[in-house]
């Protein structure tokens, strides 16, 4: 076995930018999906059943079924079924979005859950209505006990982002696929990309523990 | 100042509060004593609707808050409350803990509110402490702020549910300082304690809670010395 990478050198700068489209795309995702689980995670303790009923299903069939047949769904069925004609990218984010905010909202629920009540009794004894007493006092005090579950949301979103170079996406994963096509070589590109994923997960875990470490230093 | 009328609270089968009926006039300050499971925190919860009265009329300010008309957070604006377990947000400053109410419900400016705050923190003792977060105060201290937010709201009236009964003995004569000095200003307060001698000193009327029911309502000098039913003398023998 001889491995070449001097053979993909000149391709490189082609894989590389490609760390732009797949972080934008998991950033994007990340935050839509995480802003629609937390509306989810607060139908699923609204005090109204069917609001609740429509949560729990809605996260039944995104856990239920392979992300990888979602996406298929949305990129290949959205034309046919409102003659949109959808890009990939589009079809990605909003497929990985949705599909988080099924997750994340379990994550989000549990962590509203776990906020002491007298925090709620507090704001409204104050007067404070619903909508700020969930965004100022409850939701906050949420997220921080829920990042390290989000981080870990994130860094799954991010290696499953993977998973859009099948509907033509230009990601990381494909872009290896291409220069592979090229080339004829396999493990060159794939061994960069691999490593190039490694990274920006331990980047994003290390950036974690430092915001994690800064929030607790209120407490 | 407060008028309640027949009131009862269950929650389902249990019948927690049964058939109450007082009132608290402008400026009084009644003690709620009687023993655990009494329904004590019940009574207090309805008053500002933590609870909803499961039956039953209860007036503040003239203002029927059962009537499904009213409007609940103006009636909650007006009436502070103080928590066995302070309740602080843990995430604001003190300053921010003070100021977050009048700032987003009353719609205060940032100075007006901070100028509010800061008049309370220093009548609570505590102006060093505005920019502390709460986990750095002792428990004295938090329970003050406490007292400090609820008066931010410059409410009528001041519902007290055993504010010092989480707290370390040398702990306690700074908060019943900082409630008996709140009693000269004459604000409309309703206290839950266990505090005998603090009931006795400060209360205008005691209010004996026994099973869901108002067993007494008499001045202290008569609820202490002479109470009239069996229930009260025993509790007062084993507290005493
Ligand atoms: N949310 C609730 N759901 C069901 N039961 C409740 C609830 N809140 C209170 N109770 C019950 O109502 C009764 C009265 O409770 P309450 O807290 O008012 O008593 P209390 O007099 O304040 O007692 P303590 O001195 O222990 O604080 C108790 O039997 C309690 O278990
Ligand atoms: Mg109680």
């Amino acid at each position: 076995m001889k491995l070449d990478f001097g053979q993909i050198m000149p391709s490189l700068p082609f894989i590389l930018n490609g760390i732009v489209v797949t972080l934008r795309f998991t950033v994007l995702s990340a935050l839509l999906g995480f802003t629609l689980g937390t509306l989810l995670s607060l139908l699923k303790i609204s005090s109204v059943k069917p609001l609740r009923w429509f949560a729990e299903f809605y996260t039944s069939i995104f856990r239920g079924t392979p992300l990888i047949l979602q996406l298929a769904l949305v990129y290949f069925a959205t034309p046919q079924l409102i003659g949109y004609r959808i890009s990939p990218i589009e079809a990605g984010v909003f497929t990985f979005s949705l599909n988080s905010a099924a997750y994340s909202s379990e994550t989000i629920r549990a962590g509203i859950m776990a906020v002491d009540k007298g925090q709620r009794e507090a704001s409204l004894s104050l007067g404070v209505a619903y909508r700020p007493m969930m965004l100022d006092i409850i939701l906050p005090q949420a997220f921080k006990n829920i990042l390290p579950a989000l981080v870990n949301e994130s860094i799954a979103l991010l290696k499953d982002s993977a998973l859009v170079s099948t509907i033509g996406v230009l990601d990381l994963m494909r872009r290896a696929q291409v220069v592979a096509g090229q080339t004829f070589l396999y493990f060159e590109p794939l061994i960069v990309v691999g490593v190039i994923y490694y990274v920006m997960v331990m980047g994003l875990t290390q950036a974690a523990n430092v915001l994690e470490r800064r929030m607790r230093r209120s407490d | 100042m407060i008028r309640i009328e027949h009131l009862v609270k269950s929650f389902g089968p249990l019948e927690v509060l049964k058939d109450i009926s007082t009132e608290v006039g402008t400026g009084e300050v009644v003690a709620i004593i009687g023993p655990s499971g009494s329904g004590k925190s019940t009574l207090l919860r309805c008053i500002n609707l933590l609870e909803v009265p499961t039956a039953g009329h209860i007036f503040v300010g003239g203002v029927d808050i059962t009537s499904p008309k009213c409007d609940i957070l103006k009636v909650r604006q007006n009436v502070g409350m103080v928590f066995q377990h302070f309740n602080l947000f843990p995430h604001k400053t003190v300053m921010g803990n003070l100021t977050y109410a009048p700032m987003k419900v009353r719609g205060l400016s940032k100075a007006d509110a901070g100028k509010i705050a800061l008049d309370l923190l220093e009548k609570v003792g505590l102006s060093e402490k505005a920019e502390q977060y709460p986990s750095r105060l002792s428990g004295g201290q938090k329970q003050r702020v406490a007292i400090a937010r609820a008066l931010a709201m410059e409410p009528d009236v001041m519902l007290f549910d055993e504010p010092t009964s989480a707290l370390d003995p040398e702990m306690v004569k700074e908060v019943l300082e900082v409630m008996k000095a709140l009693v000269k200003t004459g604000i409309t307060m309703c206290i839950v304690t266990h505090e005998m001698g603090f009931a006795r000193e400060v209360a205008d009327r005691v209010l004996f809670l026994d099973g869901g029911y108002l067993v007494e309502d008499a001045p202290p000098d008569v609820f202490f010395t002479s109470p009239k039913s069996d229930r009260a003398q025993q509790f007062l023998e084993k507290v005493l």
